[in-house]
């Protein structure tokens, strides 16, 4: 499959703030991408830089294999949805959505006849002589989406569109878009902060965090396989250990942490490297005695009902907290009581080369 | 308890009423003295006693040369003045919210001293300007003296509508396949057209009133205020009354055009 948004050693620095870092991306035709990570992350930078609206400071855009950092966004073939909407306040609907067309001399039949198509496509049908006042936030959003579509783009840009509706009005244009996105097969490149929203939606998810791009994966890849801390703490729940590899054999590691040695499944450690330990709630076990494998000690502090789920919080001697969740109705350690928590061995994930991650978690202990 | 509640409210209203009729009756009770004196058929000066009604002065209005050819060079200079003015102060609010510069509070804060310093003092240096660069004074030096003081106004006006603009919709306009050109005309100037027309409109109404700038820099130029003026000293003539009533009118007309919405072709927004 061709790529067809391929960004190469992109960096663009604003003064003295690097917001993105020598970004590696490749896009593949038709697929939907998100780039996900918290607000300041350079998702949105980056999805500028496409439009082109920014410029990078160095590194290549390319779209279907064409070099355009050097062209104006009015030259490109890639189409924005913004998250203000930015819709033409003094025009009415139908002249909004045609105005990509009315830019491109299209003629006038051809143009009535598609943006009438592209208004029933996003069920705006009947709305042509309302103003964007007068529509209410997901009216809003599909016009925007319409209009941006209008001039079968090759890449559809969407930053943070659905942020300012409501929840359930966002669950709903969730799937609305994806499936436009496969009815109309264009590719998407999607920004968001909501890891929810991009798990649901995207075929691939790149995840950024300090302008840097963390990991580019399915989302199953991301959610079972986190490369970095932070992409295992900011995708779902997790439970991190941070610790010393004691010892290697077979293929499965023991790790010294902070009050005792837990242990995981993996193959590239290397005695007294530092690494990080991930697992997630669900796959926590635990029992009354500790095994050479696990040692560390828990006191089980409470439990949270969250519907069909119960999920119960321990405390390790350090006064760190963790999560054990289980479905509603299977057994947990009575509160109170001590516990020895423990994993199956390859229900963990050891991620490598996070000590700047591990120092800067240190720092933000709080001592009580 | 109930009477007395209904009472107050009836008193309350009367002191509504009478309260609004004063500030109205303050307001336009001058502006009536002029045009009931325009229809004065006193002939002798200073032309203040009631002799009965006539319209004769609307009649003669039309032979005085003088008074007509002096309304004639305001309205020149207002719409020549307020075309130039608004061009600039609107190109100067654009730039000054889309580009950052080094000085640009400087020239923020610069934008405010032509308002507020005496305008007599504004007077003096134009005049001054105008004799060294001998530029001679008549029409040019009235226009372009009418544009200085015009031009923070219009800038005021269009930087307000500013304050709430979305610079993305220009964005989305170049997305979209328009060059900055186009979304200039298409998307900034239509958004930002009540805050222009609003800089316009007070660009035209400073330029129709100026006296004392004006004064300066006229040279033989006679504008419809510094001839009222003059005429003062001999009793406001009941054509000038007839005059400023026929303008009067028209800005009665007007504004009750735009307040109904007629002129707006966008009654929606």
């Amino acid at each position: 499959m061709g790529y067809i948004v391929e960004l190469e050693n992109v960096d663009k620095i604003y003064g003295e703030n690097h917001v993105v870092k020598s970004l590696n991306l490749k896009v593949e035709e038709g697929e939907f991408l998100t780039l996900l990570g918290s607000s300041g992350c350079g998702k949105t930078t980056t999805l500028r830089m496409i439009a082109g609206f920014e410029e990078p400071t160095n590194g290549n855009i390319r779209v279907e294999g064409e070099a355009i950092e050097d062209k104006e966004p009015y030259e490109r073939d890639v189409n924005t949805v913004f998250q203000s909407y930015a819709l033409f306040p003094h025009m009415t609907i139908y002249d909004n959505i045609a105005y990509g067309l009315k830019m491109k001399k299209v003629p006038k039949d051809e143009v009535q006849e598609r943006v009438l198509h592209m208004m029933d496509l996003v069920q705006l049908g009947g709305f042509e002589k309302r103003y964007p006042s007068q529509l209410s936030g997901g009216q809003k959003q599909r016009v925007a989406i319409a209009r941006a579509l209008i001039n079968r783009p090759k890449v559809l840009l969407l930053d943070e569109p659905l942020g300012a509706l409501d929840l359930k009005l966002r669950k709903q244009m969730q799937l609305e878009l994806k499936r436009l996105q496969k009815k109309l097969n264009i590719t998407f490149i999607y920004v968001t902060h909501d890891q929810e929203e991009a798990l649901t939606m995207s075929d691939r998810i790149a995840i950024m965090h300090d302008g840097i791009l963390d990991q580019l994966g399915t989302p199953t890849e991301i959610y079972e396989k986190p490369a970095t801390r932070f992409v295992a703490t900011f995708i779902g729940e997790t439970n991190i250990f941070d610790g010393a590899v004691a010892d290697v054999k077979d293929g499965q590691v023991q790790v010294t942490i902070e009050n005792g040695i837990i242990s995981a499944k993996d193959f590239m450690s290397k005695s007294g490297q530092y690494v990080t330990i991930s697992v997630r709630p669900e796959k926590m076990k635990f029992r009354d005695t500790p095994t050479t494998d696990f040692t560390i000690p828990a006191v089980v502090k409470d439990y949270v009902y969250v519907g069909s789920i119960i999920k119960c919080v321990v405390e390790l001697p350090n006064g760190n907290e963790i999560r054990i969740e289980r479905l509603a109705g299977q057994e947990l350690p009575e509160l109170g009581t001590t516990i020895y928590p423990y994993w199956d061995m390859e229900d963990a994930v050891v991620i490598h080369g996070q000590e700047q991650e591990m120092l800067r978690a240190m720092d933000s202990i709080q001592f009580s | 308890m109930r009477m007395k509640r209904r009472k107050r409210t009836v008193l309350t209203r009367i002191r509504d009423v009478l309260f609004c009729a004063i500030i109205y009756l303050f307001l336009f009770l001058p502006i009536s003295v002029i045009v009931v004196n325009s229809m004065n058929a006193t002939t002798s000066k200073p032309y203040l006693a009631w002799k009965g009604f006539t319209l004769a002065w609307y009649v003669r209005l039309f032979d005085n040369t003088e008074l007509l050819g002096s309304f004639r060079n305001t309205m020149i200079i207002a719409v020549v003045s307020t075309l130039l003015s608004t061009i600039i102060g609107t190109m100067g609010a654009v730039g000054m919210y889309k580009y950052k510069f080094k000085g640009k509070s400087i020239i923020d804060g610069l934008l405010y001293i032509p308002v507020v310093i005496p305008e007599i003092v504004l007077g003096i240096s134009l005049l001054t300007i105008f004799s060294k660069v001998n530029i001679p004074r008549g029409m040019l030096t009235l226009i372009l003296a009418h544009v200085t003081f015009s031009i923070p106004f219009v800038i005021f006006n269009v930087r307000a509508r500013l304050a709430g603009y979305d610079n993305s919709i220009d964005e989305a306009s170049m997305d979209l396949g328009a060059n900055r050109i186009q979304t200039f005309f298409h998307v900034t100037l239509p958004v930002l057209a009540p805050g222009i027309a609003g800089g316009a409109l007070l660009a035209f109404t400073l330029s129709i009133d100026d006296i004392i700038i004006s004064y300066f820099v006229n040279g033989q130029v006679k504008t419809y205020p510094l001839r009222v003026m003059e005429s003062i000293k001999s009793g406001v003539a009941p054509d000038v009354n007839a005059l400023s009533t026929l303008i009067l009118i028209a800005t009665i007309v007007f504004v009750v055009l735009t307040q109904s919405g007629i002129l707006n072709k966008n009654k929606k927004r």
